[in-house]
């Protein structure tokens, strides 16, 4: 897959992005950050940023505490040690309360979908929508929308048991954009589907970055994932998501590699692909 | 099960029993605070009232009839066949209804409550409820507690009154007894305070089935085989507790009653 990769972006690219992103707003932070389950310790002094509007792949092998940092980062977990910051605010100090105010602005796709089983796909991408108080018409209107950004509107009266897997990832993805939120948090929205399932869910990640350019945290296992998010846009016009023209790299795109609970890699595409680091390349390969 | 230090083992017991009065103390508050999910109370009022009426009618009606051919028998030594309906009035309002109701409950209830629960948590639905700014002990545990607890009472008079007449049909069609006189005695064995201590017991039973239920449902780990282990300690710790806080309930409703 490295062989993939453009070789010929110059180091002045890099360091364009790096300013660029510097110059952003500071969407998520983690200083320090550890957390251990009984005996194990799962994240160890992790510390990385995302700016606004960036998306960033997290990257690592099982069990190396990638799915925990992901709830960390939406409070449904808090550490015993470190700083986390979401919008500007800590919070791993945050009451529950304030902590459902702060996931309003986030949408989270879980690894296994977590649809509502009892509930109606429409009920479903709603829930939010409902909770809010939002009108019966308003709420089946901004349904229909969603459904439709995951081309999935015929599916709007099923039950999620009678939907295929790739499906059920879609629906998650409309119940996650449905509140227009200002980061989206994507929990391995390709594990366990084909290879032409995952590609079209892909599509959608790039298709809600490039229309919505909203921040989001994308974990994945599918290295081939990771560089066609980096490598591929959408194309407003045409509706298809296409490759960058002259090889080049999506700038809001950076990765990030844990490994036993530590951060191996934090940087751009390119820093990625041409690092000497040997664990990185034989994981990479 | 691997082996632990009693020090640790005494941490996780201590855990596990401040976990459960959190739990349990939230899910009772939450209802003086909004918002409020009546549409939950009502379905769970359905799923756990109106879905247990037939196995509560049955054990009533078969205690009652079994409470009057036992007595019967024992009574007839001393040639007072006659108050069998007293017998079986009282063992039914004071400790066989509210006990056999609170437990054929459990068995139905905290067992389903434990396993909808655990499978919400397994399959990461609690958390994509916490995630879509829902508190799942709002949404989820009170609509169950107030349900269980509102339910149970009216499921203990039903299972009362229907095995006071099945003990009226054995007492009438096997024994021989006037049916006014066994009703008559039946009403006359009832004081004030026997009432009071039956349907004192099904409060505290309704809350047990439903926290114990929830609590072992919303700490479910290890997937499905975890969510089996949950449903079967559900069944069988809110079983002991019945029994445990109705001894407990007889003992105080005594002292205070004086019988």
């Amino acid at each position: 897959m490295i062989e993939t990769m453009p070789q010929e972006m110059t180091s002045s690219d890099v360091e364009q992005n790096g300013q660029h992103t510097g110059e952003r707003e500071v969407v998520v932070s983690f200083e320090d950050v550890s957390i251990r389950f009984d005996e194990k310790q799962v994240l160890q002094n992790i510390s990385f940023t995302v700016h606004r509007g960036e998306t960033r792949i997290i990257l690592g092998p099982a069990g190396g505490g990638k799915s925990v940092l992901m709830k960390l980062t939406n409070g449904l977990l808090r550490p015993d040690s470190g700083t986390i910051r979401v919008f500007g605010e800590d919070i791993t100090a945050m009451s529950e309360k304030d902590l459902f105010l702060m996931r309003s602005r986030v949408g989270m796709v879980f690894q296994e979908s977590a649809l509502f089983d009892s509930l109606s796909v429409e009920e479903n991408v709603a829930y939010r929508l409902n909770e809010e108080g939002v009108s019966e018409e308003e709420a089946h209107t901004r349904v229909v929308e969603a459904l439709q950004f995951v081309e999935l509107e015929q599916a709007i009266a099923k039950y999620p048991p009678e939907l295929s897997g790739g499906m059920r990832r879609r629906v998650s993805i409309a119940r996650a954009i449905i509140s227009k939120p200002d980061l989206i948090l994507y929990d391995s929205p390709t594990a366990g589907l084909d290879p032409i399932t995952s590609t079209t869910i892909v599509d959608l990640v790039i298709k809600q970055r490039d229309v919505s350019h909203t921040t989001a945290l994308l974990i994945t296992h599918r290295m081939q994932d990771a560089f066609l998010l980096a490598m591929s846009r959408f194309n407003t016009e045409t509706g298809e998501v296409e490759r960058l023209t002259d090889g080049g790299i999506d700038d809001s795109t950076r990765f990030l590699v844990l490994n036993e609970g530590r951060v191996v890699f934090d940087g751009t595409t390119l820093e990625l692909v041409r690092s000497t680091d040997p664990w990185l390349r034989d994981y990479l390969a | 099960m691997p082996l632990v230090s009693p020090e640790v083992f005494a941490k996780q017991e201590l855990a596990a029993v401040q976990d459960y009065s959190i739990l349990s103390w939230r899910a009772i508050i939450n209802i003086f605070s909004g918002p409020r999910y009546w549409a939950d109370i009502f379905t769970q009022m359905d799923s756990i009232g109106v879905g247990s009426m037939p196995i509560v009618v049955l054990t009533g009606f078969f205690t009652g009839c079994v409470l009057a051919l036992q007595s019967a028998t024992s009574l007839q030594a001393f040639g007072s066949v006659s108050l069998t309906g007293n017998l079986v009035a009282l063992s039914m309002v004071k400790e066989l209804g509210p006990v056999l109701t609170g437990l054929m409950v459990s068995g139905r209830n905290a067992s389903g409550m434990a396993s909808e629960l655990g499978s919400m948590k397994v399959t990461e639905q609690i958390d994509a409820m916490r995630a879509l700014g829902t508190d799942p002990v709002r949404k989820l545990v009170t609509p169950r507690l107030y349900a269980t607890v509102f339910m149970l009472f009216f499921l203990t008079i039903v299972a009362n009154a229907v095995g006071i007449a099945g003990g009226a049909l054995v007492s009438v069609g096997m024994l021989g007894l006037n049916a006014s006189s066994y009703f008559h005695n039946s009403y006359r064995a009832l004081a004030y305070g026997d009432v009071v201590q039956g349907l004192t017991k099904p409060l505290f039973s309704g809350f047990i089935i439903a926290t114990v239920g929830c609590y072992f449902g919303m700490n479910t780990k290890g997937g499905t085989q975890g969510v089996g282990r949950a449903t079967t300690q559900a069944v069988v710790v809110s079983s002991v507790f019945i029994i445990i806080v109705d001894f407990i309930v007889s003992r105080a409703m005594i002292g205070i009653f004086g019988k």
